[in-house]
């Protein structure tokens, strides 16, 4: 890509289309169901494929038994570690990023429960699924290790993405010694499946060497090499199409075994083959968050600053891989403190292995630090948000560096206002409401990075004036397909009616991981640079053309919009891109475009979004049973492109902060391993019900640093700060803080009864 | 799931006949009985379905003033009746506060009778269970059995009886109208259940064959209606089963309470009546003492059956807060959150 321009040029501006909150442009194709999710497709001469998963957690399978499930009408055939091939690459090996260890029928160990044991292949879906029924299997197991007591402690090298597991800053021994107070708090929080709407599932089929995979994919630039590495073909022979994904929470950014087993047997069996996991099947092999064990702990001295802050996680993961949500990294850059100590341990579960779940790492490590800030707050006797403003962090407090942007002054503000804060007592069990219910308010402080992936994109404008732009990027749900088009129409001068826009596929340039909240500034900004880069092109054609009224008028100062080029100092100079593109006999331009951050920027700014949350819970005084009546969250994240679609993010992340907070909990059996609650009915998630009303105000913030077009990531912000806030509310209401979460109505009597005595 | 035949009779006396074979069983809603046989926990030889069977799908109110309901009545039609509503509303608060409108649309009142227990090993084919086979053993009593019973529990079985509307009904005294090989019969809804035995697992009292045509709502429990009140305790704010839950109902003259009517949900295999504690209230004033007695009275014999203790005073406040909302009268309209303790207005506290 020696040709793309690595800053941006200036013909064309972000703003005619970004900035507007337009509908979802795939909104009707969903609603009529002309969206085509890749459990949709149905190829001819299809074979249904079922995974049988293993009913011990810890093992090895002495004998399958395959013979019933064989003579049931319409299986065709049960793949087992003794008749399926290996596969290109040790599937414990990860040679591409966003892979994981993977169970593919490679031998007779079993890791967790659930775990693929054998696959089922039928003409019929019902018939696959009666087949993985009549597999019986005989074990030699081991006691399951589920939970903290129970499983086998180690010291991991890195937690999240790389990160590493100890940090300190600043005299923290020292500092301790020094301070005249202390707030701890220690926490538990669960393991919480990502159970998006649309469960995994895979169509794959081969030609020759060459493999069509529709699966969900996240990350389709990495997904594609990932594959091809696994089947021992280059990555050009893999198709990914994943133009609609049902949910993706980050557990569809990585490649697993149930998937790349449907693939696998449509190589053995030459016929293309379908495999989607049951919903039950999401609790195992497609990953979870770590569940965590935590401990924060402030320490202030006579004003009521912060001297040190301490936190250590120890967190789960598998028996058999090294994902640990980073738990304890979650309060680096939040309150100024000058002095640092974090630390995670690791525990090994025999389930199977944790991955990046929305907000990661911070989602689990806000929950209990914004606890600890009330408690914090609390023994200085001060209104919680004013003492969060007396610890304002100006500068990154882990790195000493500025933030390249922070409005999160002007979100206290909002929300606070909006809420009615000012009028919050500060003691706990002060207000009731006219029911007599124990009404409780609380705040929390929202924070996510604000990363930057390499990604590609490509743009064509025509001599008929049409247009087209493209990358690989991914629309989980979250808007992307609005998004990313609004910006590229922009970057090509025209109305986002006006062109063709495509995302979801492999053989589009790479736009990189939907993921990381990092997908619009990301994708987003290569779309926009590779129309800018059309322009440019369009630009040098029209200012070198005698015939052209443009001519001469210097190549910078020339502006594309509505598919016409004109002079800057003179919008009435200029003539659409037909006139240009026809004169000069050209068929069409093509632009690359990739985004960019400026690296002495990430030398020097710490870069995130921001938000705060308020929130009134409701009690039962009797009977415990905790209702959120009301979330008001104000949220700062550069450059909005698309406030409607922005909104609907953090109010979807700060419902995902009810569910952390009341509902969601991943319950195993101790001693099977086995998931007790893998549906639905048992894996609680808010429902309408739980969620009354809602507000997300977005703050102004310009970002001049974050990368060229200012723009940050809001997927992940609304679930960090919301649960803390509903925590805080609680205690407010009942004087209760819980050990655990989800805050439940047990812990909640029991505390009470203690008050009481 | 395992094959199975399937029929849709046009008579009763064809599904009886039908449904007399061992490894039959009768199919409506399907709301529950789909999903064990989708994770293998029940694997019927053949499907009797009898939603084409119009007869049981009737509400009549009958000569002696008591109600029938047919069998193959909708919950959300039942939940929405007029009769219902004026006479016997505590019956469409349970209705109302149970699953989802969806599930409601297609749940049937015979089959919410018919619900299995909810408890996470049952739903486990790889678990033991004596519901899965007499014998087998409980992995609840030593696993994760924080919502488990609190009362008539035995070793053999402690799962809860999942249904909210059974819970108005054993507190009125439903009589269940069943059909068989054998004729027809009545069972009190007492009856109907079985609670577990040092052996049996909770079951109920159909034979094979027999199928449910209607439940009886007595006329006696219309005077309870200005004062009939159902509140569960729940997880969430909906669609989710109870923890706990009270169905009360009062009857009250010159300041007395003259009759009370209580059964408690998610305390037991069965929806459970608590005599003991309407004895207590009867010709006793209607107020907080009384009612904490009565709860008092409900939960003596309670005993936890796990980690669940926390049950015991839970199902004493929720029936003390179900007195309480009885005692100040059924709500003109219903409440947006149908048997939710949210919906418990100002009168009640």
């Amino acid at each position: 890509m020696a040709d793309t321009p690595m800053v941006a040029a200036h013909h064309v501006r972000l703003g005619s289309n970004s900035g507007q909150p337009m509908t979802r442009r795939d909104g009707i194709a969903k609603v009529t169901g002309t969206a085509t999710y890749a459990a949709d497709n149905h190829p001819q001469n299809l074979l249904h494929a079922v995974f049988a998963g293993a009913s011990i957690a810890r093992g090895r399978v002495t004998s399958l038994d395959i013979k019933a499930a064989l003579a049931h009408p319409g299986v065709v055939h049960v793949m087992t570690p003794d008749n399926t091939p290996a596969l290109s690459q040790d599937p414990d090996q990860k040679t591409t990023p966003f892979t994981a260890r993977i169970d593919v029928l490679q031998n007779d160990k079993v890791r967790y429960a659930g775990q693929p044991i054998a696959v089922i292949l039928a003409e019929t879906l019902e018939a696959a699924v009666e087949g993985a029924r009549l597999v019986k299997a005989t074990y030699d197991s081991d006691q399951a290790r589920i939970g903290f007591d129970d499983g086998e402690a180690f010291a991991p090298e890195a937690v999240g993405i790389s990160t590493p597991p100890k940090f300190s800053t600043g005299d923290f021994e020292g500092n301790r010694k020094k301070a005249t107070q202390s707030a701890s708090v220690e926490m538990e929080t669960p393991l919480q499946y990502h159970n998006a709407m649309e469960t995994h599932a895979v169509v794959a089929e081969w030609d020759g060497d060459h493999v069509t995979v529709d699966m969900p994919n996240q990350a389709i630039g990495l997904a594609k090499p990932g594959i091809a590495n696994y089947f021992g073909i280059p990555p050009e022979n893999v198709t990914l199409r994943s133009p609609y994904l049902g949910g993706g929470f980050g557990s569809k950014a990585v490649l697993f075994g149930p998937q790349m087993l449907g693939i696998l047997a449509a190589r053995e069996m030459k016929r293309p083959v379908k495999l989607v996991l049951k919903r039950g099947q999401m609790f195992g092999p497609v990953q979870h968050r770590s569940a965590t064990r935590q401990t924060v702990r402030y320490d202030m001295d006579a004003d009521n600053r912060f001297l040190a802050f301490e936190h250590t996680a120890n967190v789960s993961t598998s028996s058999f891989d090294n994902w640990l949500d980073g738990a304890a990294n979650a309060g680096l850059s939040l309150y100024a403190t000058p002095s640092i100590s974090v630390s995670h341990s690791g525990t090994r579960f025999d389930t199977g292995t944790p991955g990046a779940m929305r907000a990661p790492g911070i989602a689990t490590g806000s929950a209990v630090i914004e606890c600890a800030i009330d408690v914090a707050a609390e023994k200085a006797g001060m209104d919680p948000l004013e003492f969060r403003l007396l610890n304002y962090a100006e500068k990154d407090p882990s790195n000493g560096k500025p933030y390249s942007a922070k409005a999160l002054r002007g979100c206290y503000k909002a929300a606070a206002d909006s809420f009615g804060w000012k009028d919050r007592p500060l003691k706990p069990r002060q207000m009731r409401d006219e029911n007599g219910l124990l009404t409780g308010w609380g705040m929390g402080t929202s924070i996510f990075h604000a990363p930057f992936f390499p990604a590609k994109a490509r743009a064509v404008l025509r001599k008929d004036g049409s247009a087209r732009a493209e990358t690989s990027g991914a629309d989980m749900g979250q808007g992307a397909w609005t998004v990313l088009w609004q910006m590229a129409a922009d970057g090509l001068g025209m109305a986002a009616d006006d062109i063709e826009f495509d995302i979801g596929h492999s053989d589009l340039p790479d736009g990189s991981v939907a993921g990381g909240s990092a997908h619009t500034a990301s994708a987003g900004g290569a779309l926009f640079a590779a129309g800018n880069d059309v322009i440019r092109q369009l630009a040098e054609i029209a200012t070198q053309d005698k015939d052209s009224p443009l001519f001469g008028a210097g190549n910078e100062r020339v502006l594309g919009e509505n598919g016409r080029l004109f002079k800057a100092e003179d919008p009435n100079v200029g003539e659409s891109y037909t006139d240009i593109l026809q004169r000069a006999g050209i068929e069409e331009i093509e632009g690359k475009g990739r985004g960019n951050r400026d690296k002495a920027s990430t030398e020097t700014y710490a870069m995130f979004s921001h938000g705060a949350v308020f929130a009134e819970v409701k009690v039962d005084p009797d009977l415990f049973q905790v209702r959120v009546t009301r979330l008001v969250g104000a949220f700062a994240a550069g450059r909005i492109i698309n406030p409607r679609l922005a909104q609907s993010q953090l109010t979807g992340g700060m419902i995902w902060g009810v569910g952390f907070a009341l509902h969601e909990e991943g319950i195993h059996d101790k001693r099977s391993g086995r998931p007790l609650n893998n549906d639905f009915a048992g894996y609680h998630i808010p429902v309408l019900a739980d969620v009354p009303h809602l507000e997300a105000l977005l703050v102004d913030e310009e970002d001049p640093h974050v990368n060229d077009l200012g723009v940050k990531g809001v997927g992940e912000l609304g679930i960090t700060g919301t649960v803390g806030a509903i925590a805080n509310a609680v205690w407010h209401a009942t004087g209760v803080r819980t050990a655990r979460y989800p805050i439940k109505i047990e812990d909640l009597l029991k505390g009470a009864q203690a008050l009481k005595a | 799931m395992k094959a199975f035949d399937y029929q849709r009779p046009e008579t009763i006396a064809e599904a009886i006949k039908a449904a007399s074979k061992p490894g039959a069983s009768y199919y409506a809603g399907g709301t529950n009985l789909l999903d064990l046989m989708k994770v293998g926990v029940r694997t019927p030889d053949s499907l009797i379905d009898i939603t084409r069977l119009d007869d049981l799908k009737r509400i009549e109110p009958q000569k002696d003033g008591s109600l029938r309901i047919g069998a193959l009545v909708r919950n959300s039609d039942l939940a929405r009746n007029v009769d219902i509503l004026s006479d016997y509303p505590a019956i469409a608060e349970a209705l109302l506060s149970g699953a989802s409108g969806q599930l409601r649309n297609s749940a049937t009142v015979g089959g919410n009778l018919m619900q299995q227990p909810r408890c996470a090993y049952f739903y486990d084919p790889h678990s033991a269970c004596n519901l899965h086979e007499v014998g087998e053993g409980c992995d609840a009593l030593e696993g994760e059995n924080g919502k488990h019973a609190v009362l008539g529990w035995t070793k053999t079985c402690i799962a809860v009886h999942p249904s909210d509307f059974c819970v108005p009904l054993a507190a009125m005294g439903a009589r269940v109208v069943v059909d068989g090989p054998d004729g027809s019969r009545e069972i009190s809804i007492d009856e109907f259940y079985t609670l577990p035995g040092s052996v049996q697992p909770p079951g109920s009292a159909l034979k094979q064959g027999e199928i449910i045509t209607a439940i009886i709502l007595p006329s006696d429990a219309k005077r309870f209606a200005p004062r009939a009140r159902y509140i569960k305790l729940r997880d969430r704010t909906s669609y989710a089963f109870a923890i706990v839950s009270a169905a009360a109902m009062l009857h009250i003259g010159d300041g007395r309470i003259k009759d009370a009517r209580i059964a408690l949900g998610g305390v037991a295999a069965n929806p459970w009546r608590a005599r003991e504690a309407e004895d207590t209230l009867n010709g006793a004033e209607a107020n907080e003492a009384s009612f904490k007695k009565a709860a008092d009275a409900a939960l003596a014999d309670a005993k936890p059956s796990g980690d669940n203790a926390h049950k015991i005073e839970l199902a004493r406040r929720i029936l003390v807060r179900a007195l309480k909302a009885a005692a100040d009268g059924t709500p003109p309209k219903m409440p947006d959150l149908p048997g939710s303790v949210f919906a418990v207005g100002k009168e009640a506290r």
